[in-house]
C-alpha cells in the first residue's frame, strides 16, 4: 500500500488565541501537528504494518510546517514532503484541494490518502472530500474503523460516524479517507524516530514542481477576523447546608429564570 | 434562476435534520434581499414526507430526486445529482452535519466555487453574503465572503438560526429529478447501532459528565472486577447513570468531556469540545467537569450554563450562570428527584 497522509501545522488547542493589529496571534504557544492528523498518521502506519508499503507525510504550508512533517516522521512515516510556494498564500479550500491533488498525482501510484477530520484552526473539514473529488476517487469521511482492507482486490470497508448511526461503506481503491479520533490511539514518537526525523531531508515542492502553471484565485476571502464579544456572565453560587437544599434551590432558580 | 436560494434538506432515513428547517427559514429571509424564490432539494428513496415538510417550512419549489440508487447517503452520488440541480443558484444552503460538510465540499469542487461551513450569522454586503463563522473552536470569529463565484455555498450551524413555524397550507411546484448515475465507487453495506436519544448538536438541553464521575471512593466495585482501571470505569459508569437519569427527566442529550472519553468512560460520540462536538443548547449542565479550555470551546455559546463541581476554584464556574459546589454523587439524585416532581414526571 502506497499511502499519503496529509498533515497541517497548527496552533496548539491549549493556546489562547487573540487578535493583535488585525492579525491572529497565539502568543508563545508552540505550533504543533494538528491533533486530528495524529490519528491519520497512526492509521496510515498501522495499514503499512499490516500490508507493507510506504507512508509519505505531505504538508502544505510555510517553511515552518516542516516541524509538523518531522513529527510525522518521528512517529514512523517513511518520507516527508513540504508543498510550499509564496503563490499559495491565502489559498481557500478550493485552491488547497487543487494543490494537494496535484502533489498526490506527482507522488504517483498512491493507493490511499489519509486526512484528519479537520484542522483545529480553520475547522473547515472539507479538504479530504475535495481532494478526493479532484482525483476522481471516493472520499470516505469521519471513519471510525477500517473493517477490511483488501490491497489485491482493491477494496476497503469502513465504518463512518454519522450523527444518527455508524454507516458501513465499501469502496474501491484508490481512496481518500478522513478519520475521527475513535479510530486509534496515536503512538508517541520513539527515540530512534526522533533522531531519524531530525536528520531527515524534507524536499520542498513549489507550484512548478507539482505542475501548476498558475495558482487559481481563491473563491472565498475572510476580510475580518475578530475576538468574540466578551460575554459578561456573573456566576450565581447556589448555597445551602446540604446537597438536597442546594439541589432544590437550583431547581427553584432555574424555574424562576425560566431556563426550564 | 440566478437569484434563487437553494436549500439542501438533509435527512437520515426520512428523519429530517432539524437544522434543515432553520436553513429554509434563512432562505426565506434571504430572498427578501436577492429576490427569486426558495428552492428545496430532497434526495433519497421514498422521500415524499420530507418533500412535504420542506414545503411547509418555506420552499416555493422542490427538486425531488427519488431513486433506489439514492437510498443511502453516498457523497459521491449525491454530489453528482445535486451539482447538476444547483449549478445556476445564487446561494446554496445546507444544515451542518457530517453528511452535508462532505456534500457541500464536493459540490463546491464540481462548480469551482467557495464553501463557508458552520455559519452562525450573516448579512448582505454589496450583493454577496458576508457570513460569520467561528474558527479556533470559537476562540475567534471571522467574516467570510464569496464575491465572484456562484453559488455561494454555506452550511449553517445547528440552532444558530430560528426554526420557522410550519404552514401546512403552503404549496409548491415539485420537480422530479432524473437520476442517472453510473460508476459509483462506493456501496453502503449496512448500519451499526443507532445513536439512541437526542443528538447532541440538536439538543435544547445537555447534561455532561467529566472525570469527576468516577470520583466516588465510597462506591465499592463488585469483587470480580479486580483490575484498577476497570474499577475506575465501573465507578464512572455509576456516575454516568446519575447523569443519564437527570438527562432523561429533562429530555436532554448526554455529553462528556474529553477526559471522560479518553478514560473510556463513554464513547467518543458523546464528546463535547474542540476535538468533539461543538454545541449550543439553551441549558448546559456540567457535572464533574473542571472546564479545560478545549471543553469550554465546545460549549461556551450555550445560553445558560450550570456547573456542579466539588472544587470551588474549577474554571468552569467562570463561564457558568449558576454554580453549585458539591459532589455530583450527592447533588444529582436530589436534583433529578426535584425536577421530576416539578415537571410532573
Amino acid at each position: 500500500m502506497n499511502i499519503v497522509v496529509c498533515v497541517k501545522h497548527t496552533a496548539d488547542t491549549a493556546a489562547t488565541v487573540t487578535i493583535e493589529d488585525g492579525k491572529i496571534s497565539w502568543g508563545d504557544t508552540p505550533m504543533i501537528l494538528n491533533p486530528w492528523d495524529e490519528y491519520a498518521v497512526e492509521e496510515a502506519l498501522r495499514i503499512k504494518e499490516a500490508h507493507g508499503g510506504k507512508v509519505t507525510a505531505l504538508s502544505l504550508g510555510p517553511k515552518s510546517a516542516k516541524d509538523a512533517l518531522k513529527q510525522a516522521l518521528a512517529m514512523g512515516c517513511d518520507e516527508g514532503i513540504l508543498v510550499s510556494d509564496a503563490a499559495f498564500a491565502g489559498a481557500d479550500s478550493l485552491v488547497v484541494s487543487k494543490i494537494i491533488a496535484a502533489a498526490i498525482q506527482k507522488i504517483e501510484d498512491v493507493d490511499m490518502v489519509c486526512f484528519g477530520r479537520a484542522s483545529v484552526d480553520s475547522d473547515t473539514g472539507v479538504t479530504g472530500s475535495q481532494v478526493g473529488r479532484r482525483l476522481g476517487w471516493p472520499a470516505l469521511n469521519l471513519v471510525a474503523e477500517i473493517t477490511a482492507l483488501d490491497a489485491e482486490g482493491r477494496t476497503i470497508s469502513v465504518e463512518r460516524m454519522l450523527e444518527e448511526s455508524r454507516q458501513q461503506v465499501r469502496a474501491s481503491l484508490p481512496v481518500v479517507i478522513s478519520v475521527v479520533k475513535e479510530i486509534n490511539e496515536p503512538r508517541y514518537p520513539s527515540f530512534m524516530g526522533i533522531r531519524k526525523a531530525s536528520k531527515a531531508e524534507i524536499p520542498i515542492w513549489s507550484k512548478d514542481d507539482i505542475g501548476l502553471d498558475e495558482v487559481p484565485q481563491s473563491a472565498v476571502m475572510w476580510p475580518q477576523v475578530f475576538a468574540p464579544p466578551k460575554v459578561e456572565t456573573k456566576v450565581e453560587m447556589i448555597e445551602g447546608d446540604t446537597p438536597e437544599q442546594k439541589a432544590l434551590k437550583l431547581v427553584d432558580r432555574l424555574f424562576e429564570e425560566k431556563v426550564i | 434562476m440566478a437569484n434563487k436560494v437553494f436549500v439542501y434538506v438533509d435527512h437520515f432515513e426520512g428523519r429530517v435534520v432539524p437544522a434543515s428547517f432553520e436553513a429554509l427559514g434563512v432562505a426565506r429571509q434571504m430572498v427578501e434581499t436577492v429576490g427569486g424564490g426558495v428552492v428545496a432539494v430532497v434526495l433519497g428513496q421514498g422521500v415524499d414526507d420530507v418533500v412535504q415538510k420542506a414545503v411547509a417550512f418555506g420552499a416555493d419549489e422542490v427538486h425531488k430526486g427519488d431513486a433506489a440508487v439514492l437510498k443511502d447517503f453516498r457523497g459521491e452520488a449525491y454530489a453528482t445529482v445535486l451539482s447538476a440541480i444547483v449549478a445556476e443558484a445564487e446561494v446554496l444552503l445546507f444544515p451542518t452535519s457530517g453528511r452535508t460538510r462532505e456534500l457541500a465540499g464536493l459540490v463546491a469542487v464540481d462548480l469551482e466555487t467557495g464553501i463557508i461551513p458552520d455559519v452562525i450569522d450573516y448579512e448582505f454586503d454589496d450583493g454577496s453574503v458576508l457570513a460569520m463563522r467561528p474558527i479556533y473552536a470559537g476562540k475567534l470569529l471571522t467574516k467570510v465572503v464569496c464575491r465572484e463565484r456562484r453559488p455561494q455555498i454555506l452550511t449553517l450551524r445547528s440552532r444558530a438560526f430560528p426554526k420557522p413555524e410550519p404552514d401546512s397550507s403552503r404549496s409548491a411546484e415539485i420537480i422530479d429529478v432524473d437520476v442517472d448515475l453510473a460508476d459509483v465507487k462506493t456501496e453502503v453495506t449496512g448500519y451499526g447501532e443507532s445513536q439512541s436519544g437526542v443528538s447532541l448538536t440538536d439538543a435544547a438541553i445537555i447534561v455532561s459528565g467529566g472525570r469527576g464521575v468516577s470520583n466516588n471512593p465510597s462506591l465499592e466495585p463488585p469483587a470480580e472486577i479486580s483490575d484498577e482501571a476497570e474499577q475506575e470505569i465501573w465507578r464512572a459508569q455509576q456516575g454516568f447513570k446519575l447523569i443519564r437519569e437527570l438527562a432523561k427527566v429533562l429530555g436532554a442529550a448526554v455529553g462528556a468531556s474529553r477526559a471522560a472519553v479518553d478514560a473510556n468512560y463513554v464513547p467518543y460520540d458523546n464528546q463535547v469540545g474542540q476535538t468533539g462536538k461543538v454545541v449550543s443548547p439553551d441549558l448546559y449542565i456540567a457535572a464533574g467537569i473542571s472546564g479545560a479550555i478545549q471543553h469550554l470551546a465546545g460549549m461556551r455559546t450555550s445560553k445558560t450554563i450550570v456547573a456542579i463541581n466539588k472544587d470551588a476554584d474549577a474554571p468552569i464556574f467562570k463561564l457558568a450562570r449558576f454554580g453549585l459546589v458539591g459532589d455530583l454523587f450527592d447533588v444529582l439524585p436530589p436534583l433529578t428527584q426535584a425536577l421530576k416532581e416539578r415537571l410532573g414526571k
